[in-house]
């Protein structure tokens, strides 16, 4: 159950046991969580990861009217430059004003950390709102303000109180969770119990929780057909509009990881039902989304008609692709939410998984169930096969796409798409969340894959002029040799 | 109380000079910080501009700092860190960096990392905590922290006649740092010398070695690096050349050369060999062009720069000095420390002409945007600055060009600014927006 009544959110390791250090296989870790047994395996070497408040804060800039004021040292602020023009690009597309958004930084020094530096803060959200007169603002903690324990709760109380605005805090310490995803979660807590209102009305708005949008015009298309309209969250959305996501139609996501909080929290706090689904990845996944979605709204059979339309052209076309994708052996390292669906989809092509290595790994999800994407690959994949769970650990990463020796790796995170190709190991990145996007995204799909292994130009000449940066010590041990089982935690 | 505050941030903490560890070939970057700082500081710093060499931030060993750690302090999880990167890393130096966290929680650092002074490959310590300043700064520490930990021990070597070693430009902060070393590199070859650097490809611990051979240090920066050259010399008896402006066009190259060759003893006939010869290939391509400088609808007359020390310096002196247009305001947001910004505002002062450059030192993005909101440029400006700038600059039907972080959309490899090439290439790139308006 979500609790909105706290200051944040909890971490997902506190609130949904979810792991990060795991190695085994997909039937064996299917059988630890419906047992009850699964621990997570701690390192005691690692490489570093991602921070989820880039992720908490990320999401929330990409509010077209809201400010980011991040009570941190300059560092930390380094997001800001991460989104700079990527905001501006895709608000463009549709026009939107950003005049009304902003992103500071307290510039937290030395002296703060000893005498704290909350007065300082008020004074920038207060030249904030002056400045950017934006209709809420965001306040996000960082290592430092954890550390020496300043109280954000207490500056937005106030801070709202005077300015009239939401001020909402965003607990987001790096230190206080290996899943970045929970930065997502920290993100829509706040988006909860500061902007969302009780419903006035019902609309026949579906929200759509994503990430960037690509597939907007596809999906308003097909909607329409269903009598109701998306709208894609969070980014290049208002706080007005998110004020009103109480009174959608239905909810659905394209990420159970990102979906996960905001879905199951509009559902328990104002009955907005979240389609538990597969996500739309591929047949079955675009199939069970698209009727989850028709079920709540009692359009199954306009839904049918969509999916038949969709198999006659694509299936043929998917169909004769296939034949010559036959034999091709794939590895994925990717988060649990892409990475479950990626698998089922290559399923779909015939392709065999050697190995999924996932970013960290959810037993369930906030409805208390193990979350659809998994559970479908452990009944239903025809292979029991290898499975890992790391907070991206490169050197991990390197031995196991050495141990099974994959035809092709897929990945979506910044940094690990080149290393698979430094072995000669063709490799596609999925940054965009519809790449395999029902029928038309998976004849895409299976296009791109045949693609790159067949001209493999770049990965061959790359890897003949380079060389690692691990040891021959290194590259000859087991991938999970530094998450020894005596050093368990649960 | 006066607010403290940073709007669009161009800059980042001494963390973030692990980018420099990772430019030196071989060089290991092992983080005692939270898990997150690496890959956020290199995005953010490297951008669209690649960060995925022999070593990349998902590489570095890090004790990716956990609550737990906070709670009971990091030192043990720091000694297997250390332990285990040289196990499993091959690298040449490793150089640990401390972050926030754990310099908040106060573990030993230094005590934890002296206890691998007997390791096969040299470990040494850098306190980077972004608190305790920005990533220029922290710049600085690591190139000391190599010559104090690892060069001082290994002594005194007989000075090799000729050859120099070149300080200035900032790995992946600066977008052009391969190319304006290299081409600093060129310059100093060309009049028979022999430059010594330690970043980039084909570079590293040989390179570092070298370092206390040189006959001289060459600082080319208008503050950062001047405590390096100060150390070299007090360790090493190494005397060094300060040029505060990174050259860039045929008239501030054509100085630096010959600064270079009096204050080195180099033939001076040589020299003014290398300068003829250049300022003519520079000139011919100068005058086959000049229909399309001065025979156009939009290009600005004046200009102003939003960017660090060094790339504000360097190009509002090539604009000025060599190319004929008129300063506005220049705006240096790289939290250059107090102590040096009165010498840095005081090289803006001497342009050709008595021409004076207003400067500002500003870490407040929208402070500065309302400041250019509000000055006279007698017809649409020239912005260069970082992609801050790229909307102001069509609000003001200006000119653009981002050279700076945050960069975004253009990608820089091997190209450079420096030179007299370079002065060629940010022509090229300045006309590339030009002329895309209405000519």
């Amino acid at each position: 159950m979500i609790n909105l009544t706290t200051k944040g959110s909890q971490t997902r390791e506190g609130r949904l046991g979810s792991v990060t250090g795991y190695c085994g296989t997909l039937r064996d870790l299917g059988n630890q969580v419906s047992c009850g047994g699964l621990r997570s395996r701690e390192r005691c070497f690692s490489q570093a990861s991602l921070c989820n408040a880039a992720c908490a804060l990320g999401v929330l800039s990409f509010i077209t009217d809201a400010a980011i004021v991040q009570h941190s040292p300059a560092g930390c602020a380094v997001t800001a430059m991460q989104v700079s023009n990527s905001r501006e690009q895709l608000a463009s597309a549709l026009h939107l004003d950003l005049s009304h958004s902003g992103y500071l930084c307290t510039d937290m020094n030395e002296s703060d950390t000893v005498f704290g530096a909350t007065d300082n803060l008020s004074c920038v959200i207060r030249e904030t709102a002056q400045r950017y007169h934006p209709r809420a603002i965001f306040i996000g903690a960082s290592c430092v303000s954890g550390v020496i324990g300043e109280d954000l709760a207490s500056v937005a109380r106030e801070l709202s109180a005077e300015l009239g605005i939401p001020v909402a805090p965003v607990n987001c310490e790096g230190f206080r969770t290996r899943i970045w995803a929970s930065g997502f979660d920290a993100a829509f807590h706040a988006i909860l119990s500061a902007l969302v209102k009780p419903p006035q009305k019902k609309s026949n708005i579906v929200n759509v929780i994503n990430f960037f949008g690509s597939a907007r015009r596809e999906i308003v298309a097909m909607f329409k057909r269903l009598g109701v309209e998306p709208w894609f969250l969070i980014s290049n959305s208002t706080v007005d509009q998110l004020s009103r996501l109480s009174e959608s139609a239905a909810t659905v996501s394209t990420c159970g990881t990102l979906g996960t909080y905001l879905g199951h929290g509009l559902e328990q706090q104002f009955q907005v039902p979240y389609v538990r689904s597969l996500q739309p990845h591929g047949i079955a996944g675009f199939e069970d989304w698209l009727r989850g979605l028709g079920q709540v709204l009692g359009k199954s059979a306009e839904v049918e008609a969509v999916l038949s339309e969709q198999r006659q052209t694509y299936l043929p076309r998917i169909d004769a692709i296939k034949q010559k994708l036959k034999g091709l052996r794939a590895m994925i390292g990717m988060g649990p939410g892409f990475n479950f669906n990626t698998a089922r989809a290559l399923q779909e092509l015939g392709i065999e998984i050697t190995h999924s290595a996932a970013w960290h790994f959810d037993k369930q999800y906030d409805d208390g169930l193990v979350p659809p994407a998994f559970e479908y690959l452990v009944t239903n994949s025809a292979h029991d096969f290898s499975l890992s769970v790391s907070y991206l650990q490169n050197h991990e990463l390197i031995n196991l796409l050495i141990q099974h020796k994959p035809d092709v790796f897929f990945s979506r995170h910044v940094g690990s798409t080149v290393w698979a190709m430094k072995l000669g190991i063709p490799a596609l990145c999925l940054y965009d969340e519809y790449a395999i996007f029902g029928y038309r995204g998976l004849y895409n799909f299976a296009q791109s894959i045949l693609d790159v292994v067949t001209n493999r130009s770049f990965t061959d000449n790359l890897k003949r002029r380079v060389k690692l940066p691990y040891t021959e010590w290194w590259l000859n041990q087991r991938p999970n040799h530094f998450s020894s089982p005596t050093n368990e935690q649960s | 109380m006066t607010v403290r505050l940073i709007d669009q941030p161009r800059y980042v903490c001494a963390l973030g000079a692990m980018q420099s560890v990772q430019a030196i070939h071989r060089g290991v970057p092992v983080l005692h910080a939270g898990p997150g700082c690496a890959a956020k500081l290199a995005i953010g710093i490297a951008g669209s501009n690649g960060d995925s060499g022999y070593i990349s931030p998902h590489v570095y060993p890090c004790s990716n700092v956990s609550e737990n750690e906070t709670v009971f302090g990091g030192e043990e999880r720091l000694r297997d860190t250390i332990a285990n990167a040289l196990k499993v890393v091959d690298g040449d130096i490793y150089v640990v960096l401390s972050g926030c966290t754990t310099e908040l929680i106060g573990d030993d650092i230094g005590n934890v990392v002296g206890q691998f002074s007997g390791a096969d490959k040299p470990v040494i310590f850098v306190a980077t905590p972004g608190f305790k300043g920005t990533n220029l700064e922290g710049h600085e520490w690591v190139v000391n922290a190599i010559i104090e930990q690892y060069l001082v021990p290994r002594g005194r070597k007989a000075a090799k006649r000729g050859l120099v070693n070149i300080w200035g430009p900032v790995p992946s902060y600066d977008p052009f740092w391969i190319g304006n070393i290299r081409e600093l590199e060129q310059l100093i070859y060309d009049l028979g010398l022999v430059p010594n650097t330690i970043f980039g490809e084909q570079r590293g611990i040989e390179n570092i070695n070298r370092i206390p051979e040189a006959e001289a240090n060459l600082l080319v920066s208008p503050w950062l690096g001047l405590s390096t050259v100060k150390l070299l010399q007090t360790h090493f008896d190494t005397p060094y050349l300060h040029l505060p402006t990174y050259p860039v066009g045929a008239h501030e190259t054509t100085r630096f050369l010959r600064t270079v060759s009096e204050r080195l003893e180099v033939d001076a006939k040589l020299t003014q060999r290398v300068i003829e010869r250049n300022e003519a290939e520079y000139y011919y391509h100068i005058e086959r062009t000049s229909d399309v400088f001065l025979e156009n609808r939009t290009m600005s007359r004046r200009f102003t720069t939003v960017s660090n020390a060094a790339d504000t310096l360097a190009l509002s002196r090539f604009l000025t000095n060599d190319f004929g247009l008129v300063p506005g305001t220049q705006y240096i947001t790289d939290s250059t420390p107090p102590q040096h910004q009165t010498a840095v505002a005081k090289y803006f002062e001497d342009f050709s002409y008595g021409i004076r450059a207003p400067v500002v030192f500003s870490t407040d993005g929208y402070q500065i945007h309302q400041s250019i909101r509000k000055e006279e440029y007698y017809g649409p400006p020239l912005l260069v600055g970082s992609i801050f700038e790229k909307i102001l600059a069509e609000e003001l039907s200006g000119n653009f060009l981002a050279v700076s972080v945050p960069i975004k959309e253009r990608l820089v490899l091997a190209s450079s600014y420096v030179g007299y090439r370079g002065g060629l290439k940010l022509l090229e790139d300045i006309y590339g927006y030009v002329l895309r308006k209405f000519n």
